[in-house]
């Protein structure tokens, strides 16, 4: 908020569709093919799944290690862990993209509207921004969510998409600062396009992957946090998801009790899943900004420069400097 | 001095945004703290419901006006309301008891993370292509495993397992709380585990961001200058490069001061740690709002000294901002 954020200018996508996915950088690949299978487990998880994940059997009272009808061994009361496991990856995967996509509209909205409009519109919508920024997210959270009895996905989502747009929208602001006083959206203009025509034909499609990365950002900000919800209890519990999981594995001691079958498969999951989504973002950001991929130098120069952070160092030429 | 009351009007404008969201949730989300006094103790009479109704503020007297007015009152005059879960104590009384040991154990962790993370990033910054720099991309899936997670298997494996630390609570239970040197030996030897967690999970951030702008900072003529001055290497590398690479790790400490909080919360829960997120945890198991909303304006409050302090560091390390108007 001190520092004015200056994004990446991007250059129009490639044509063909065969051609823009090989010339997706390695680690995109990668992430994306990981999420790809989550996706996948997400849709067909549920039908799948061996067992009923909360059928509970009525004379098991010990935590039975992967065997031959468990694959990944049961709980404490007898539910099956892999088919709470491909259960909940729906869960999470769900709230994720729910989170993501009311979070995305959003901060396209703030955004857009205050780096095109302007002037006093510009500076009210970024005061709106800066507070949603600073306000602690996830105390807020936990009473919002507190308060709100036996909550499903979607008010959940929305709770938490309230508190996940500021810093999209902030990034989008900038950039839309800069494409506002670009020569074709001067043309456009001096030949009488409406203003709406302006930001949706000629100002959004050049932040496509700006908005792709941001959606990814939110994806990853909403799993991580809902995970931690559901760990503190501040969850449906009824409702299975990756956090409610590991709550329940917390909730019987079971890593005191050394049944690694139980809590590690949530714990890997959500680790997996939003590695997938860091190598997606840190790809992005390459094909959305040709002067990180340029050689594999300043690949390396890049790596890690798509955080959430206002100051991401533009890449310059390397002078060689004796240490 | 206009940076400043620039950013003063923007952190009061947050305050009164987040003291008014407080106002908001208990109107516009179904609770009743008065519910769950009477579920809590059925001992207590019917007729105890009206004075319980007046005791937490309720009963819905005048208008939502007159009552964000009486509400505005008693925050100025530190009154935040009864804990349902330690009824009668006030919810001050509460706070005062956790807030200390957070702001001990959060605030050291953060500025030791903070220092250590920057200085290893000035130097993988500044033997880019080494191989500490190429180990990096390792750090950036910290950010992405769920750090109590993390803090669960370090429970097990340094308390459980090799029973090195403690694995429960502030200090020895017994010990008497004071400058005595059995406590504060107790307390220390139970906080070395969860500030090693926050530690190590929040250190890549700014490891990661040091590391970015000091490539950049390095590429700058006035670094190439000193060198032609023939200066020696660590002038170079922290009175000319850091001193100037610093300065977005500063600004972005108010955007990130929140996620550490964020992940301490949930690191005391794991730890049974007597602070702000343990007593948030029980709040809300217990329902006891008063104290959730609390702990809201206390974390806020934090937050927003944390970020004027911030900025206030950022006015002393770069004179162009004190000159130009524009920020």
């Amino acid at each position: 908020m001190a520092i004015a954020v200056s994004a990446p200018v991007q250059t129009a996508p490639t044509a063909r569709r065969g051609e823009f996915l090989r010339s997706m950088p390695l680690k995109a690949k990668i992430g994306g093919g990981i999420l790809a299978v989550f996706v996948l487990i997400a849709i067909i998880g549920p039908a799948i799944a061996p067992y009923d994940p909360s059928a509970i059997s009525a004379t098991q009272s010990v935590a039975l290690p992967p065997n031959l009808h468990h694959l990944l061994g049961t709980a404490v009361d007898g539910g099956d862990i892999f088919s709470q496991l491909l259960v909940s990856i729906r869960g999470t995967v769900v709230l994720g993209v729910l989170t993501a996509t009311f979070a995305a509209l959003l901060s396209v909205g703030f955004g857009v509207t205050a780096g095109f409009l302007g002037g006093v519109a510009d500076e009210g919508l970024s005061l709106v921004m800066n507070v949603f920024l600073i306000l602690p997210a996830l105390p807020l959270l936990i009473i919002v969510l507190g308060f709100l009895p036996h909550t499903g996905q979607l008010p959940t989502a929305f709770v938490l998409s309230i508190l996940g747009w500021a810093w999209g929208a902030r990034v989008i602001r900038a950039q839309t600062l800069t494409l506002r006083g670009r020569d074709f959206v001067a043309a456009a203009r001096e030949t009488g396009e409406p203003t709406w025509r302006l930001v949706v034909f000629e100002v959004l499609p050049n932040e496509i992957s700006l908005i792709a990365a941001n959606f990814v950002g939110t994806f990853l900000y909403a799993i991580l946090t809902s995970v931690a919800l559901a760990f503190i209890g501040v969850a449906n519990l009824s409702n299975w998801s990756l956090g409610v999981m590991l709550y329940w594995a917390q909730n019987s001691t079971a890593i005191n009790i050394g049944a690694w079958w139980w809590y590690l498969p949530p714990g890997l999951a959500v680790a997996i899943l939003g590695m997938s989504l860091v190598l997606l973002n840190f790809g992005l950001d390459e094909l959305g900004n040709p002067r990180l991929r340029r050689s594999t130098k300043s690949r390396r120069r890049a790596r890690g420069a798509k955080a959430w952070r206002p100051t991401d160092a533009t890449p310059v030429k390397r002078l060689e400097v004796a240490p | 001095m206009r940076f400043i009351t620039r950013r003063l009007a923007f952190y009061v404008v947050a305050a009164w945004t987040a003291i008014t969201i407080n106002f908001a949730i208990p109107h516009l989300l179904p609770s009743n703290p008065v519910e769950v006094m009477m579920a809590r103790h059925p001992e207590f009479p019917p007729s105890a419901r009206r004075a319980l109704e007046i005791q937490f503020g309720l009963g819905h007297q005048g208008s939502l006006l007159h009552q964000y007015g009486v509400y505005l009152d008693h925050l100025l005059h530190g009154n935040l309301g009864i804990s349902v879960l330690n009824y009668p104590a006030s919810v001050v009384t509460v706070l005062n008891n956790t807030v200390p040991w957070t702001i001990l154990l959060v605030g050291s962790a953060t500025i030791i993370s903070f220092v250590i993370g920057t200085l290893l990033g000035i130097f993988a910054g500044w033997r880019r292509g080494g191989w500490f720099d190429k180990a990096l991309p390792a750090f950036t899936f910290v950010q992405a495993i769920p750090y109590f997670f993390l803090a669960e298997l370090a429970l097990v494996l340094f308390s459980s397992d090799l029973h090195i630390f403690p694995s429960y609570g502030g200090y020895q239970l017994g010990d008497t709380i004071g400058f005595n040197g059995t406590f504060i030996a107790s307390a220390l030897s139970h906080s070395i585990l969860p500030a090693l967690t926050i530690i190590v999970t929040s250190m890549a951030g700014w490891m990661l961001q040091m590391r970015n702008v000091m490539i950049t900072t390095i590429g700058e003529d006035f670094v190439l200058a000193a060198q032609a001055k023939g200066l020696s290497t660590r002038r170079i590398m922290f009175t000319y490069a850091a001193r100037n690479a610093i300065l977005p790790n500063i600004a972005g400490f108010a955007l990130a001061i929140g996620f550490v909080i964020a992940g301490a919360l949930v690191m005391e829960i794991v730890f049974s740690y007597p602070g702000v997120g343990y007593q948030l945890f029980q709040a809300v198991t217990n329902d006891d709002f008063p104290v959730m909303q609390g702990i809201f304006l206390a974390i806020s409050a934090t937050v927003l000294v944390c970020c004027l302090l911030a900025d206030v560091v950022y006015v002393l390390a770069d004179p162009r901002v004190r000159t130009r108007a524009a920020y």
